[in-house]
């Protein structure tokens, strides 16, 4: 019975990499055309800017990931442009160009990746609005900035990396706006500093962007993206109180990252609030085995640790894989991956704290903003329809508020508005936010197509 | 809005018809990018009048940039390589 791996990023790469070294012949699903996963995502052909323009420090790490990858294809039955939309006991459902595949396992490690953590503001749905991530991807796999003039608001590793990124490749950065005051990063200077390498990065970013006169602006309050039919400002609230406005043809916006962790929560894993991460996340032991028999969890999809434990947690899951299997499994190996995971997980709280996602900003959203861009549906619809049933019903939880307002019941599942919806229907409830629980995951995880069969 | 081609600008030229009028784009954009590369730039039209949309996750999370092409249906302009005589229509997705 095969072994399928879901997700051909750092964690999915160095999975099949040990499952290969024990003799085995994994299938390695991917989303997207080619490997690298979003962090370390291949240009398309024809493309031609080095690995140090499109990576940067992370050159090496991902020059390191790809010829694993390609000295591994011969040995895996990769299956990339396959969306796996749905996991059954044993059985991943999957489609590609069309075409649906039922793929059974014996186990599986799903290394799904995240996506960015969204709080809406008015006119955050006009063109020229991306997330972080998706501005990322506009440079590093398209060659494109999002406009002409850009502002990145926010907050997070990722919004000095990506803000720096566009300068460097020639980009207008008009603002760097992060909603973490700088006092709440400096409380955790010492838990940054177990990051090496990686916090000081993040220190050369900031520096580089000071020192080639690109404001950068901590403890904002976002007011309101400006525009008729497309962007065209940007307005906040300094933490002094003054507000001010840019004019800008573009805004990357992120507040974090959260897990795409739709096949393990199918799959019926069980999932906890982490009051650091301030996401759902699937439960999982160290070695990232779940309590789902033959359902092994890596990288971002089981919390967001960064690419760096994603490798190792990789790694660290396919030797799960093998010893479950009853194969041999190399116990230094398996010590050496237990301690880089556990030393990072250090690092990661104290990055978790110094940028913490906003929640209080998500709760004050105004009535009149979109909250669910598929279907335009209000914040304030969502907490008249909360005290409406609060009224007749025992208080709802965000998959009853799904029910009544169609939040999160849109073409994106609530990817995109389930954070600022929980944290808008806890506050309408005057309860913390784990008390509202959280979307449950449906198939198909994203559309796809549903064509009549024809008679025989 | 308008893409800002910053690098890898000397791919070869791909023409395609967006709403009936041919336009120029470069071999290996997404479907996305030869959009919005063009002048005036969007995706479609939201389904509940709230305006333009251009998507937004790039990840093909959001589902937010469908665009029709004839032949191939409803796609997710971000995930879809842009060809050659590609007929592409914006303007109202139906549910």
């Amino acid at each position: 019975m095969s072994i399928v791996i879901v997700g051909a990023g750092p964690a999915g790469t160095r999975a099949a990499e040990i499952l290969v070294g024990a003799g085995l012949r994994p299938i390695v699903i991917d989303e997207a055309p080619e490997n690298g996963g979003r962090i370390y995502q291949r240009q398309p052909n024809g493309f031609h800017r080095t690995a140090r323009t499109l990576y940067g420090f992370e050159a090496n790490k991902a020059r390191a990931i790809h010829d694993s990858f390609d000295r591994l294809r011969t040995s895996i039955d990769f299956q990339p442009r396959t969306l796996a939309w749905n996991l059954r006991p044993g059985v991943l459902d999957t489609i590609c160009d069309g075409k649906a595949r039922a793929v059974p396992f014996a186990q599986t490690i799903l290394c799904t990746g995240a996506m960015d953590r969204v709080i809406p503001l008015p006119g955050w749905t006009l063109p020229g609005v991306f997330t972080l991530g998706g501005s990322q991807i506009s440079l590093k796999a398209q060659g494109c900035a999002i406009g002409a003039r850009v502002a990145f608001l926010g907050t997070g590793p990722l919004l000095y990396l990506v803000a720096y990124q566009y300068a460097r490749a020639g980009a207008q950065v008009a603002a760097v706006l992060d909603t973490t005051p700088f006092a709440t990063k400096a409380a955790q200077a010492f838990g940054l500093m177990r990051g090496g390498a990686t916090f000081a990065k993040g220190l050369y970013y900031i520096g580089w962007l000071r020192t080639h006169g690109i404001p950068i602006f901590e403890g904002v309050t976002p007011l309101a993206i400006g525009g008729d039919g497309q962007v065209e400002s940007l307005s906040w609230r300094h933490a002094r109180g003054n507000t001010h406005q840019v004019a800008v043809d573009a805004v990357a916006l992120g507040f974090g990252l959260k897990p795409e962790a739709q096949l393990a929560d199918l799959a019926g894993v069980p999932f906890d609030f982490d009051p650091v991460q301030h996401n759902w996340v699937p439960r999982m032991d160290p070695s990232g085995q779940t309590s789902v028999d033959g359902v092994f969890l890596a990288g971002d999809g089981s919390g967001i640790r960064g690419a760096d434990l994603a490798e190792a947690a990789g790694a660290r899951a396919a030797w799960s894989v093998l010893a479950a299997r009853g194969l041999a499994v190399d116990a230094r190996a398996v010590a050496s991956l237990d301690t880089t995971l556990a030393a990072g997980a250090a690092f990661r709280a104290a990055l978790e704290r110094a940028f913490p996602f906003p929640a209080k900003l998500a709760a004050a959203m105004a009535d009149d903003t979109i909250l669910c861009r598929c279907e335009a549906i209000t914040a304030g619809e969502l907490r008249a329809a909360a005290n409406e049933a609060l009224a007749t019903l025992p208080p709802p939880e965000v998959n009853r508020a799904k029910a009544l307002t169609r939040i999160g019941m849109g073409r994106c599942q609530g990817r995109v508005c389930g954070a600022a919806a929980a944290e808008i229907l806890a506050s309408t409830l005057s309860c913390p936010v784990e008390q509202v629980g959280r979307l449950r995951g449906q198939p198909p995880v994203k559309p796809i197509p549903i064509l009549p069969a024809e008679a025989a | 809005m308008r893409l800002q081609r910053l690098a890898e600008t000397g791919r070869p030229a791909v023409s395609f018809m967006l709403d009936g009028a041919p336009v120029a784009a470069l071999e290996g954009d997404s479907l996305l990018t030869a959009i919005l590369a063009q002048n005036g730039g969007y995706l479609r039209a939201s389904e509940f009048g709230d305006g333009p949309r251009a998507g937004f996750c790039l990840m093909g999370a959001c589902q937010d940039c469908w665009v029709n092409v004839e032949g191939g249906g409803r796609v997710r302009a971000c995930t879809t390589p842009i060809e050659e005589g590609m007929r592409v229509s914006r303007g109202m997705v139906r549910p």
